[in-house]
């Protein structure tokens, strides 16, 4: 027990110290940081497997939460257990937390700038084209069919036309998929 | 009490976002939207200084808006809202997530939630163009504007340097560049 403490507490300060990098050089999100991931835990510190992170994909896929918290928790409690999972995860929120604090510290210190009001007038129209972009890769990746469109369209007109409270919207949409679904595989069994 | 309503909706909104990145942006405009708490020319902003500063999108966007409303508590309450229902969640799958990700209910559930997440992003993508493009209500005046037609040529711009996979930082800079040109030439 006694050579057992400091070895684990220095494998959470690597978990600590490796996803801090992981979050402070992670730029946009979700996928984004995948490689830096595949890097850091794969072939640096040799903690998981290529196929991990594969199965880190999948899950965040079919898990809720941002697949930032998702992968930093699956590979800290692989390697750690439940402090593991603390530890990674609160390495890689930590860079963010800070960076912002100090970043809407000083927007807010020029905000009375000109040239900083237009430059969020241009601004918001490059963000627009950004949610577009974001909206056609995830159209790329979702199945094609006659139910995923039709449920797509329903969610939008729930959400859009109706005003329909979001959280409701998915979960409809969820009691959608899973009917449809069941009726698909009772069709294939007959 | 801020701090308590901030954890608890961060909470609702890390528990019903699937899949990474945008897919939260439809939660996060109809909680912040619902409370009150941030306009929509604000919550663009927000989400232009969460793309551009380093960390995971997710993370930045929840402690900003934490952190207008409620300083650096505020921010603490919203982040760790946002990423507790992933560490409970995960915590509990990674044991037999093999099993989990195989069972007939999780694709079932997946099967619906992928298409919903498009739709819904498709909901917020009008919304906001809504207040970039007509401030101040819709109406057919605002057509010639100057705003209206520097906002229309930006996001041209941007979207299709964006399709041709311009990093989004660079767009965000060009498009803060071309606001600040446009506004002193124009406005």
């Amino acid at each position: 027990m006694a050579q057992e403490n400091p070895r684990q507490r220095r494998e959470l300060w690597r978990l600590f110290t490796t996803f801090f990098k992981i979050g402070a050089f992670t730029f946009g999100g979700g996928y984004a940081m995948i490689p830096l991931i595949q890097r850091e835990t794969v072939e640096t510190r040799k903690w998981i497997t290529d196929e991990d992170v594969l199965e880190i994909i999948a899950i965040a896929e079919s898990t809720p939460g941002p697949i930032a918290i998702n992968s930093a928790t699956f590979v800290g409690s692989r390697v750690a257990g439940v402090p593991g999972a603390l530890c990674a995860t609160l390495g890689v929120i930590l860079p963010s937390f800070v960076i912002i604090l100090i970043v809407a510290r000083v927007l807010d210190a020029f905000q009375h700038l000109r040239a900083l009001r237009y430059a969020f007038f241009g601004i918001r129209a490059g963000v627009l084209a950004l949610i577009l972009k974001a909206f056609w890769n995830m159209y790329k990746k979702c199945p094609k069919g006659v139910v995923p469109y039709s449920i797509a369209a329903g969610a939008f007109l729930l959400a859009a036309i109706l005003k329909v409270n979001v959280l409701l919207v998915i979960l409809c949409c969820a009691a959608a998929g899973l009917i449809t679904s069941a009726l698909r595989a009772r069709r294939e069994e007959k | 009490m801020i701090f308590l309503d901030l954890f608890w909706t961060f909470f609702k909104i890390g528990l019903f976002t699937f899949g990474g990145g945008y897919a939260m942006l439809p939660l996060i405009q109809a909680a912040v939207e619902e409370k009150g708490w941030l306009g929509a020319e604000e919550l663009l902003n927000f989400i232009a200084v969460s793309e551009s500063t380093p960390g995971p999108f997710a993370v930045n966007i929840s402690t900003y808006i934490g952190s207008r409303l409620g300083g650096i508590p505020g921010a603490a309450c919203a982040t760790l809202g946002v990423a507790l229902p992933s560490l409970i969640i995960i915590l509990l799958v990674a044991r037999f997530y093999a099993r989990f990700r195989e069972s007939r209910w999780v694709k079932g559930v997946m099967s619906g939630l992928k298409p919903a997440v498009i739709g819904l992003i498709a909901a917020a993508l009008l919304s906001l163009g809504r207040t970039v493009f007509f401030p101040d209500g819709l109406g057919l005046e605002v057509l010639g504007t100057p705003v209206f037609l520097v906002s229309l040529g930006i996001f041209l711009l941007t979207a299709v340097l964006a399709f041709k996979k311009v990093h989004p930082i660079l767009l965000v800079l060009l498009s803060a560049a071309l606001g600040i040109g446009a506004g002193y030439l124009l406005l």
